[in-house]
């Protein structure tokens, strides 16, 4: 299974669409990696590093990594860069309905590239 | 020439001034950010600050790059990334050297900006650091190629920072998060490009 890791600068905008994604596909592997280590805004590479890895643990078919916005997207590349694993990849999708989207297709046992469409298209959904 | 220790003493000379200057990056911040990098620029020099006694005999390469990776750890907002690349980049042109000059400085500040434009994605005119980082390379590199001696090569290098600061006032801003106020960044100083010339001020202060 295809695992995920939710980059934000808030602690709890990761948690909450991790929260979000995983309602409806419990079994996927998910990690939220949002704030500093002291929970204040932010990212932090490590907490981003140590998500990456346990993710990685759980999900054999790979690991996609959506970041929200600016800092996040640089750290998370930057721990990709160093991760150094074709496997694990930053995709460019809203936050939210991307997470969900691509989360969901990751529970029917969708390969890492079929979710990463899920997320990317997720750009297209009209919501209104 | 200057040494591996001497570049200690100067990264601590910008840990220093990153605090006195804590507090204004900030405030510049609040109008156009998120209010923060100050406090996060503190807090990654604070952290190389404590690392510099341990690294303090290594090469000047290995110095600078474990410099890059504490304000990739421990900044928390864009300036980590940005300057930790920065940093990591020079390092690696400096990797086994004991020394460098001036020719190797501006070679560092090449691979700074070209690490910055790669990790941020940006150009010369966004109001970002780059525009302070480019003048400042391009004054240097003109008045080294005159022959001035490192004091005057640096102190055009602060002239051509402090303008690029000035010049930031009047644009707008289409990278970073000072991008969503569209027009309404006009009038502000970017804090990014404000930051590199407070470091490049202590650089030729202490140097």
């Amino acid at each position: 299974m295809v695992g995920f890791v939710l980059v934000s600068h808030s602690k709890k905008l990761a948690e909450g669409a991790a929260e979000l994604g995983t309602m409806m596909a419990p079994d996927v592997p998910v990690a939220a990696a949002g704030g500093m280590a002291d929970g204040g805004l932010g990212t932090d590479y490590e907490k981003i590093m140590d998500a990456v890895t346990k993710i990685r643990e759980q999900a054999p078919e790979g690991v996609l990594v959506i970041p929200d916005m600016g800092s996040s997207c640089m750290t998370a590349e930057m721990v990709i860069e160093d991760f150094g694993d074709p496997d694990v990849v930053l995709i460019d999708c809203p936050f939210v309905e991307g997470a969900v989207a691509s989360i969901v297709e990751a529970s029917g046992g969708a390969s890492l590239q079929e979710c990463r469409t899920a997320a990317e298209e997720a750009r297209q959904a009209e919501k209104l | 020439m200057t040494d591996n220790a001497k570049v200690v003493e100067i990264l601590h000379a910008m840990k220093e001034a990153i605090s006195e200057n804590a507090q204004f990056l900030t405030d510049l911040d609040a109008p156009i950010g998120d209010n923060d990098h100050g406090i996060n620029m503190d807090r990654g020099f604070k952290k190389v600050e404590a690392d510099l006694p341990g690294i303090a005999a290594k090469d000047i390469g290995a110095i600078l790059k474990k410099v890059g990776m504490d304000l990739v750890s421990t900044v928390g907002g864009s300036s980590g990334p940005l300057y930790g690349t920065a940093f990591m980049k020079a390092g690696a042109k400096t990797a086994g050297k004991m020394e460098i000059g001036m020719d190797d400085f501006l070679v560092m500040m090449d691979e700074a900006i070209g690490g910055v434009q790669m990790r941020g994605k940006a150009v010369q005119g966004e109001k970002t650091m780059l525009d302070a980082m480019i003048p400042a390379r391009d004054a240097m590199r003109a008045a080294a190629a005159e022959g001035k001696d490192t004091r005057a090569v640096l102190d055009a290098g602060v002239a051509a920072a402090e303008a690029g600061v000035e010049y930031t006032k009047g644009i707008i801003a289409t990278k970073g998060r000072a991008s969503y106020l569209g027009e309404r960044s006009i009038g502000h100083q970017d804090p990014g490009a404000t930051s590199f010339t407070v470091l490049l001020k202590a650089i030729a202060a202490a140097y």
